[in-house]
């Protein structure tokens, strides 16, 4: 029971470890801004996933109780993971996005980050 | 008599979800722990009634939780085939696309969880709403056939998402 459970262990771990590798890998691979996001919002979260699941089998083994805090670290990450990777995204779409670059937004004509009134330039805002 | 209940559990699932996290949060559950955590169950559902003036009823528990296997094994998928484009095909050869996906969903929150999904899942990535909330555009990563990746995106998760928040 002990060495199967040890296997366990080992085996999240290296998996864990080759996502977690392959989302950094991703990072300097992919050559455009919005690819690059990719990498990091998915392979990511099996590496993190491994590694809790290891965590608690390992709790398992030594503690001789389950730990929970690793099911809720996966549940927050599941939750933040998404809206981290919407608000890059949507950074990117203010600074290197135009109206006409991106495809037609529908019924509503145009996309809510463009949605918005032609404020004061950075030039004026620094001034005050 | 109910109307006394419901003025003091106003989110009775919020409560159940809040002592089952309390609990986790201890980590070693006790009789101690069970009541401090249905206090805090009790107490921050009514002082944050305010900030959910209309929120949603979901009421086919069934298929949300069907709802939450598919996503979970498709976030397993999703890091899969994402690993395989990252590792083995040329940048040359990917073809990086944006989708616009109409919406028949209107609750905020059903937008919000389809957009969250849309980002866990296979190559595919959110990246903003349309300015009513009509549409979503979404960025793939690999997307040969853009028609055949918002079809799949209408029929695995929106069509499900439906039935669970309408």
């Amino acid at each position: 029971m002990e060495t199967l459970l040890e296997l366990l262990v080992v085996i999240f771990l290296v998996t864990a470890g080759i996502f977690g590798f392959v989302g950094s890998f991703g990072l300097l691979k992919l050559n455009d801004r919005m690819s690059r996001l990719h990498a990091p919002t998915k392979a990511t979260t099996l590496g993190v996933g491994g590694v809790l699941l290891a965590s608690m089998a390992h709790s398992v083994l030594t503690e001789g109780h389950l730990s929970l805090h690793e099911l809720l670290i996966t549940l927050f990450l599941f939750l933040t993971a998404p809206i981290t990777a919407h608000f890059i995204a949507k950074v990117n779409i203010h600074q290197f996005e135009t109206r006409d670059s991106l495809p037609d937004a529908g019924e509503d004509e145009i996309w809510a980050t463009h949605d918005i009134e032609e404020g004061p330039t950075d030039a004026e805002t620094s001034k005050n | 008599m109910t109307r006394i209940a419901k003025r003091l559990l106003p989110h009775p699932h919020l409560t159940i979800l809040l002592v089952i996290v309390w609990q986790f949060l201890v980590n070693r559950p006790t009789p101690n722990s069970l009541l401090f955590g249905l206090f805090l169950g009790l107490v921050i559902p009514f002082i944050t009634q305010p900030f959910w003036p209309n929120r949603p009823k979901l009421r086919n528990w069934p298929k949300v939780a069907a709802y939450v296997l598919v996503v979970l094994w498709d976030i397993v998928i999703a890091n899969i085939i994402v690993a395989r484009i990252i590792l083995f095909k040329r940048n040359a050869d990917r073809h990086p696309a944006w989708i616009t996906v109409p919406l028949e969903l209107k609750q905020p929150e059903a937008i919000t969880v389809l957009a969250g999904t849309i980002t866990m899942t296979p190559g595919t990535l959110s990246a903003d709403v349309s300015a009513e909330g009509h549409s979503l555009l979404i960025h793939c990563l690999d997307a040969p056939d853009t028609d055949a990746v918002r079809d799949e995106i209408k029929s695995r998760y929106e069509s499900r998402l439906k039935e669970i928040f309408e």
